[in-house]
């Protein structure tokens, strides 16, 4: 490309893309305040790497959770507004599991299982925590994926199988019935209020040292990456190695064609939802194991930080969700260095409407469902 | 007169939409006032009653007309409703809350100017934010622009919540001056101004009934109403009953003028070529329409009417806080817009006001009924003290939890409703009303457009 193709290009992109000039301003007006700020000692290294990893953590939670919404949104065509609550009820029935596993004899079933409704049993007497109580951990994990592919068959099963053929946004408007029925079943099982569920004083934590200072890591956070890489491995492999992921690749690039092939389109459907929603309601557990609390909005709140890793990473992408996640995750987190943190949600936001401005094929595009 | 001319006689009838319209109205007030007698409420108790379901009516009816313009006509996918009630009220509070000198002891002040002036720069600031989000989001499919603008929402109630805009200190005195005129001036150093963060904004201007009836000269005329009804009917106070009872009309007026404001825009070349965006936005590209031009005008207009309903819903309510404008009310006036059916202004109306009167107050009427008629005792604390007796076959604990968490249900209803609405009438309640693109009638020569016949529907609105 000769200079002046080079310059007539820039000229057009000044004249044509005034936002896009717009972004590229605010990012170097970012890079130079965090880097004035390191200078001047403004921001220490260590919170700054504290928050990192605060956010690598958050995005894990993210991606995890947007591979299910990734799959079903590229398979099956829609925006599932119901995932969030996926995730409250994985975390729900997980929880209660581990509850049921760590206070079985002391404590009346009926309140374990509830997840000790209204107060009468708390998670940190219960001593809840991958070190103090393993055994109750792993069931909760492993109830909560199981639990959760159980919901999400049945909600297929009589929600949306009946209207396969109707347009996306058809489905989308039911998922959101399905959201509202599904969250509000759960405050009325559950309850409203916001409990806490480990034992969070006793979680061995480590503090790493980062040059002016430490970082706290604890051992949620690295039960939390190792289940995050496991079953992020698992996945790839399943997709790679397996023919279904070759038929879920072909599904999502053109259905009819999928079935003339001699596909099992409903097949590959129930196996989509099977794995997606197992790790949703495994991210569901894992969020609230990590973040020591749990609520019937949780999953909601979470719900448009993960559409927002999605798009970000391109639907049908499961490295794009979790890339994705991680981004998102990161901007949730550090972006307080250079707005208030009430914002940083905000900004996680800010950045998906960007990409979907000028990269609505999200920034791994290229790919589907691999 | 035979048996099938009497039949379309009455087809006919209830083809009309003004009798559909006032039978439906006149069904939920029917059962509004049956379990007001039920209760044993006297005039007052009717009165706030009927009050409150109008007000619901009107202010569901608005925002379902509102989203009609916007999904029903040009296809655009908007759950950001919430986010433009909200600036629509917050910035009509800024605007005429009286600065904190006079206020007393509202927490942060505003401008202090006529609250006519505070709506109209609400509804200007709904649309101006339509535009922004407008601008950039409706080159996007549909399942992204529905994520971009609850994203949008949500960015805005973050903002209202957030403690960076709580308070701002007006530093001096500001005098705008325009040719010599000293337009407005405040006072100083006590001067502040803000979204109130958390705790929100008391919204101590001038109660807005009182101000529309000012500004109609009808305000003394009203007093002595109030004072006739004092006298004659309602003994003690009955101003606040009746104030009810007026911003409910006032409010059904406000759906009056929408209504004819929509269908008049939906009949306008215009609003043919938004219904042609929404089957077709290449072919009405095709025909030489700029769509994008098209899209973001309704998209701001739409914007501006959806400020203007979160004023009147929330103007008169003495104070605002950011956990009102959760996205919940965006997905129920989606809901009011799915029972009447997308894209007919008077299915929009009577889902409006179905789901007012049924599914959003309906269900707190059957738990009062049912605790009026049986002697309940109190509600257990959590759901497992409800289903513990059902083992000894007590049903009764496991009931009264339920009625008594009849808030979270009625959602749970709503959800359920919904799907089932998806699954069995897409096309609402009122069947296909959808309204076709075209000027001109598409029914076949020799069908005479009665009922049943999709086409036909677009000159029934107004008949």
């Amino acid at each position: 490309m000769s200079i002046s193709e080079t310059y007539v290009r820039y000229r057009r992109t000044l004249s044509e893309e005034p936002l896009a000039i717009g972004v590229v301003l605010v990012a170097l007006w970012m890079a130079w305040s965090l880097a004035s700020g390191l200078a001047t000692g403004g921001i220490r290294i260590s919170s700054l790497a504290s928050l990192v990893w605060d956010g690598l953590l958050r995005g894990l939670i993210i991606g995890l959770a947007g591979i299910g919404l990734s799959m079903t949104y590229s398979i099956l065509n829609f925006a599932n507004f119901a995932h969030g609550d996926y995730l409250t009820s994985g975390a729900f029935a997980g929880m209660a599991t581990s509850y049921l596993v760590a206070g079985i004899g002391e404590n009346s079933v009926g309140a374990l299982l509830l997840v000790g409704a209204g107060g009468s049993v708390f998670g940190g007497a219960l001593g809840i925590g991958v070190t103090t109580s393993p055994a109750a951990v792993v069931l909760g994990a492993l109830v909560a994926g199981g639990l959760t592919i159980a919901l999400a068959l049945f909600i297929d099963r009589f929600v949306y199988k009946p209207i396969r053929d109707e347009s996306g946004i058809a489905l989308l408007i039911t998922s959101i019935g399905v959201a509202f029925a599904l969250r509000y079943l759960i405050q009325f099982v559950f309850g409203a209020g916001v409990r806490g569920t480990t034992a969070s004083g006793s979680v061995p934590r480590v503090d790493v040292p980062a040059f002016d200072g430490t970082f706290r890591v604890t051992a949620h956070d690295v039960t939390l990456i190792l289940v995050a890489a496991g079953l992020m491995l698992g996945v790839h492999l399943l997709l790679q190695r397996t023919k279904l992921g070759k038929a879920m690749r072909a599904m999502s690039d053109n259905e009819d064609l999928a079935r003339i092939t001699g596909i099992p389109t409903e097949r590959v459907i129930r196996t989509t939802w099977i794995v997606g929603a197992g790790l949703t309601g495994v991210a569901g557990y894992m969020f609230v194991l990590w973040k020591g609390t749990l609520g019937f909005n949780d999953g909601w709140l979470l719900l448009l930080l993960v559409f927002a890793a999605v798009i970000l990473g391109g639907i049908g992408s499961i490295y794009g969700a979790i890339g994705g996640g991680i981004v998102i995750g990161l901007t949730a987190s550090v972006s307080v260095i250079w707005i208030p943190s009430e914002f940083g949600r905000a900004a996680a936001f800010m950045v998906m409407i960007v990409i979907l401005l000028f990269k609505p094929e999200g920034i791994f595009s290229g790919r589907t469902t691999a | 007169m035979s048996v099938d001319d009497v039949r379309g006689r009455l087809d006919g009838l209830f083809e009309r939409d003004v009798t559909l319209v006032l039978a439906v109205l006149g069904a939920i007030y029917l059962a509004y006032v049956l379990a007001g007698v039920a209760f044993g409420y006297g005039l007052r108790g009717q009165l706030n009653s009927i009050a409150n379901l109008t007000f619901y009516i009107g202010a569901f009816g608005m925002l379902a007309l509102a989203l009609n313009l916007h999904w029903g006509y040009t296809g655009l996918f908007n759950i950001g409703i919430v986010g433009f009630m909200g600036i629509g009220v917050y910035v009509t509070a800024l605007v005429s809350k009286p600065p904190v000198a006079e206020g007393g002891a509202a927490q942060v002040g505003g401008l202090g100017l006529p609250l006519v002036v505070g709506v109209v720069a609400g509804v200007a600031v709904a649309a101006l934010f339509g535009l922004l989000v407008a601008l950039p989001a409706l080159r996007l499919r549909a399942d992204y622009l529905a994520i971009v603008t609850v994203a949008f929402s949500e960015i805005v109630r973050f903002t209202m919540m957030s403690r960076t805009f709580q308070e701002a200190t007006v530093p001096d005195t500001i005098d705008l001056t325009v040719a010599g005129v000293r337009l407005f001036s405040f006072d100083p150093a006590a001067d502040t101004i803000g979204l109130g963060g958390g705790g929100g904004l008391i919204l101590n201007y001038t109660d807005p009934l009182e101000a529309l009836l000012r500004l109609l000269f009808l305000w003394e005329p009203y007093l002595g109403f109030v004072a006739f009804v004092e006298r004659n009917f309602i003994p003690n106070n009955p101003k606040p009953v009746i104030d009810g009872v007026v911003y409910g009309i006032v409010l059904l007026v406000c759906v009056g003028l929408f209504y004819l404001l929509l269908s008049r825009t939906g009949k306008s070349p215009f609003g043919r070529v938004l219904k042609a965006i929404r089957e077709d936005e290449d072919v009405a590209n095709a025909l030489g329409k700029d769509t994008d031009r098209f899209k973001l005008t309704a998209f701001v207009l739409g914007a501006a009417l959806m400020g203007l309903g979160g004023i009147l819903w929330y103007s008169g309510r003495g104070s605002i806080t950011p956990p009102s404008f959760r996205p919940n009310i965006t997905f129920f006036v989606w809901i009011a817009l799915i029972i009447g059916g997308a894209g007919s202004n008077t299915g929009s109306f009577l889902g409006g006001a179905i789901f007012a009167g049924v599914l959003y107050e309906g269900p707190r009427y059957v738990k009062n009924l049912v605790e009026a008629a049986f002697e309940l005792g109190d509600a257990p604390r959590n759901f497992g003290e409800a289903v513990a007796p059902l083992a000894s076959l007590d049903p009764v604990p496991f009931l009264v939890y339920t009625l008594d968490s009849v808030s979270q249900l009625r959602l749970v209803i709503m959800g359920v409703v919904l799907i089932w609405l998806m699954h069995n009438r897409p096309e609402g309640l009122l069947g296909h009303r959808k309204e076709t693109a075209s000027s001109v009638d598409l029914s076949r020569p020799g069908d005479d457009g009665s009922s049943g016949n999709p086409a036909a529907a677009d000159g029934g609105e107004t008949r």
